[in-house]
């Protein structure tokens, strides 16, 4: 639960029991897609943070204890929101496919 | 300034890249993310290392900034058209930057690195050559820098605008979310300021919206238009983006970025400090 997922970004020098980490990667028909933007908005919707994703497709936050909305966005698709729960001590990891 | 000559669009960048009276700049909070693919023709600025004093925590003086521009082919006839990704914090921090040191023709790609990206616009990995050019800066104008002690004076008596997002402001986050959380300093914001996150200002693509929208988000937060304002983040580079807004964009006098931000105020001894979603009082 708490550490670093196979083939995703690195969490070396980073205490996961102190951080609410979001994480996950963003696909497109099965294939990582490496040209998206996923936005974290927190429980009102107000935008909190950005990343783009790296070459594997991966993203990740470090959050706080909540609900929290990820939006997706990438070239040529639709933007698509997804609900993730974060806790401390916890990954919580999302698949989002476009 | 106004939109006109602050701003400029991906169709308009794109329609100028081989147009030798500009150069176009990438600065970005990732600074390997020029190196992957950047926009054909331009070159980079490294915000660490480049525009960041190496030892102690201030910019790089005047003829550190003559040297740079100089030694990367920037002339001071040059339109600098700064772009960057996370919706241009750091090319709105490098314009800030460029205005400091008192660069006359600076603009700013609306939308950044996101917007030439979500349009499938080209990105290439070869780098371009420039001759190098002899760079004369002014010395820094500080009617657009806010220091400490500005800051802790203008505490009930201007605007302050805290640009971060509403539980950094609150004191349930110390940083932005896709950095780790743990810091020195104290969660909260300065008393009296105005939540505004600079995020309100840009559209989903990282556009800025239009003037009667901006102008409205800032009224509705309580920003006293007849006052001096300052904008604060955490380390004054999204400030750079509400900097812009404010002063750039809609116009106004006399607008300061506090590029110090919460990691120095949050770090100072005795200082006022509010925790939670309200302004609190002077």
């Amino acid at each position: 639960m708490c550490g670093a997922k196979v083939g995703g970004l690195s969490l070396d020098g980073i205490d996961v029991a102190k951080e609410a980490i979001i994480q996950g990667v963003v696909t497109r028909d099965g294939e990582p897609v490496d040209t998206a933007y996923v936005r974290l908005l927190d429980r009102t919707g107000e935008f909190t943070a950005e990343v783009p994703t790296s070459a594997t497709g991966h993203f990740r936050f470090f959050a706080g204890p909540g609900e929290w909305t990820l939006r997706t966005l990438a070239p040529k698709a639709d933007p698509v929101d997804r609900q993730v729960t974060a806790d401390t001590g916890v990954v919580a990891e999302v698949e989002i496919a476009i | 300034m106004s939109r006109d000559t602050a701003l400029v669009s991906a169709q308009w960048v794109e329609d100028h890249l081989d147009d030798p009276s500009i150069v176009l700049i990438e600065v970005d909070e990732d600074t390997a993310s020029y190196d992957k693919g950047h926009i054909r023709n331009a070159i980079k600025l490294d915000w660490t290392t480049d525009l960041q004093d190496q030892v102690r925590r201030d910019f790089v003086n005047k003829e550190q900034f003559e040297a740079l521009l100089s030694d990367r082919g920037v002339s001071n006839d040059h339109t600098v058209v700064l772009y960057g990704g996370n919706n241009n914090w750091f090319a709105a921090y490098a314009y800030w930057y460029f205005k400091l040191y008192g660069h006359s023709d600076v603009k700013l790609l609306d939308g950044g690195r996101k917007k030439w990206e979500l349009d499938s616009r080209e990105l290439t990995a070869d780098l371009p050559t420039r001759e190098k050019t002899s760079y004369t800066a002014q010395e820094q104008d500080h009617s657009i820098r806010a220091f400490r002690d500005e800051v802790v004076a203008a505490i009930g008596a201007q605007n302050l605008v805290d640009v971060r997002s509403p539980d950094e402001y609150a004191g349930r986050l110390l940083a932005p979310a896709h950095l780790p959380q743990e810091q020195a300093q104290r969660g909260g914001h300065i008393p009296t300021a105005a939540s505004v996150p600079w995020s309100k200002a840009a559209n989903d693509d990282g556009t800025f919206k239009s003037d009667e929208e901006l102008k409205e988000i800032y009224t509705e937060a309580g920003v006293d238009w007849s006052k001096d304002t300052i904008a604060y983040c955490r380390i004054g580079e999204r400030s750079s983006h509400t900097w812009f807004v404010l002063k750039e964009l809609l116009g106004q006098d006399n607008v300061k970025n506090y590029d110090g931000s919460w990691t120095e105020y949050g770090s100072l001894v005795g200082v006022p400090v509010v925790l939670g979603d309200e302004p609190g009082e002077a």
